[in-house]
């Protein structure tokens, strides 16, 4: 009977519940209670939840005591099974693969039918410096504020990549702070929209754009590839990835690659992306002042990407005479397409006949160049 | 995390700096990429239109949705809302043109006016 309560006790001692009641356990319940409200906002208010959902398990998974998910491997003793995983987002090998997707599922004709729409793109890419420069100014180091400033760039995968190379300890914090706020973007932008703006632009028509061949839009993947990637090696893994996608697409000629680039792959990457991402959230790592920080600059970094893009719309009204509606620049800010659907919003809340949702797709998806160029200068900078 | 936060007002000018050769990068990039644009466009509708001059065919246009369909789809699917049957039709139909997406894959649950 005593042998039995002793191994009971041993039983209890080996627990995850007797760690969370030991010292410092809190952290570990306090990150327990994080991942149960992120899978809340996952599931019941679907915020971005194809990836909310496996970072907020993969944050559980993670504090929760002696699993060993992300031990690392020494000797011949093998590692966690995340661990393992990990190597994909600590690679830059998952980022690149989304971007396959991504490139695969987008269609460019808005942006080759309006190119200066580029332009809001890359004015759009001011917050990822206001940020870098705020960092800078709270004491973080350069890499930290280079990761912390691409959150402005509202685009998930180049965030990761970045954050992976030049600071992996901040990665939790960035890509939940870059994917929470890419969700709130329907809260974040109207009130910058309605303050950066009159009601006269806002209720702007903009004239249909002009068909795009089929010729330019398989051309347009190969000259993006040579020219930035020229320009900026660095990009070479995110605008190279994104472009192939794109040609899988635009070609025609490998409809199964296309169709597994924007379906297949990009949902299991998805999965071993989130969790990882999430597994790197354990206590000891998260629960700082830093990471308060860096949610509280990530907001800067997209308010000032919103204000960018708003502020190069007005300029471009005022240049082609009221025939460009500036809330078009909101949408330069990636976030494809959330961030053209409220632009699309505004604009008919402003004038009901207002249809801006495909003169918006332009700068959307030159903002995802334009962050991916932004990450690739940064890294030449500070890799 | 080995990083402690204090206030650095040394680094602002070579943050700013910095902040600024970023900013013109991306836009050097970018304003590069859209004259490449513009070019790839002109050259294109000029071998195009050289091609058409030569052989003129006529060229396919997308069929716009039929009315019975459109009119059909009014009839049994739509709750209309201070809208007739012709005005919704005709929302549905450029809704579809628009979009590039067929009027079969969309679905238009209500249409009210504003």
């Amino acid at each position: 009977m005593g042998e039995m309560f002793i191994k009971l006790q041993e039983l209890l001692a080996d627990s995850g519940f007797s760690q969370l009641f030991a010292d410092g356990g809190w952290k570990n319940l306090v990150m327990i209670v994080v991942a149960c409200v992120l899978l809340y906002l996952a599931i019941k208010k679907q915020y971005e939840p194809l990836l909310l959902l496996p970072i907020a398990f993969g944050m559980l998974l993670v504090n929760l005591p002696f699993t060993g998910v992300m031990k690392e491997a020494v000797g011949d003793q093998n590692g966690g099974l995340l661990y393992y995983l990990y190597l994909g987002v600590k690679k830059g090998i998952y980022p690149s693969l989304i971007f396959l997707g991504i490139g695969a599922m987008t269609d460019f004709g808005p942006l080759l039918a309006r190119p200066s729409s580029l332009l809001l793109g890359a004015a759009a890419q001011l917050g990822i410096y206001c940020a870098f420069t705020l960092a800078r100014l709270i004491g973080f180091d350069v890499q930290s504020a280079a990761s912390i400033g691409i959150i402005g760039g509202a685009d998930g995968p180049t965030a990761i990549l970045l954050t992976s190379i030049l600071k992996p300890e901040l990665l939790p914090a960035i890509a939940i702070a870059a994917y929470s706020y890419m969700a709130l973007i329907p809260i974040i932008q109207p009130p910058l929209m309605r303050m950066m703006t009159s009601k006269k632009e806002r209720a702007v028509v903009m004239q249909q754009s002009r068909q795009v061949s089929k010729t330019e839009k398989i051309i347009f993947p190969i000259v993006c590839s040579i020219l930035v990637i020229l320009l900026l090696p660095s990009t070479a893994p995110l605008i190279g990835m994104l472009m192939l996608g794109n040609l899988f697409r635009e070609s025609g000629v490998v409809e199964r690659l296309s169709e597994t680039a924007q379906n297949n792959l990009i949902n299991i990457v998805t999965i071993f992306l989130g969790i990882t991402v999430g597994a790197t959230a354990a206590a000891d790592n998260f629960l700082r002042i830093e990471t308060l920080a860096i949610i509280a600059l990530g907001l800067i970094a997209f308010a000032f990407s919103t204000i960018g893009g708003l502020l190069f719309g007005k300029l471009m009204c005022w240049i082609t005479k009221g025939k460009i509606n500036p809330l078009i620049g909101s949408a330069g800010v990636s976030a494809v397409p959330m961030a053209a659907r409220v632009s699309q919003k505004e604009g008919q809340r402003a004038n009901p006949t207002n249809y801006l949702l495909m003169h918006a797709m332009g700068p959307n998806v030159a903002g995802v160049i334009g962050s991916a160029v932004a990450a690739g200068f940064l890294l030449a900078m500070f890799g | 995390m080995d990083i402690s936060l204090k206030f650095s007002p040394e680094t602002l000018p070579e943050s700013l700096l910095l902040g600024l050769l970023g900013m013109t990068v991306v836009m050097l990039a970018l304003v590069l990429l859209m004259a490449a644009i513009k070019g790839q466009s002109w050259l294109v509708s000029k071998l195009t239109a050289g091609k058409h001059s030569a052989v003129p065919v006529a060229q396919p246009v997308a069929a716009a949705p039929a009315p019975v369909a459109v009119a059909a789809a009014v009839d049994t699917a739509v709750d209309l809302h201070d809208v007739d049957d012709k005005t919704a039709a005709m929302i549905m139909a450029i809704v579809a043109d628009e979009t590039d997406i067929p009027l079969e894959e969309l679905r238009f649950t209500s249409i009210k006016r504003a």
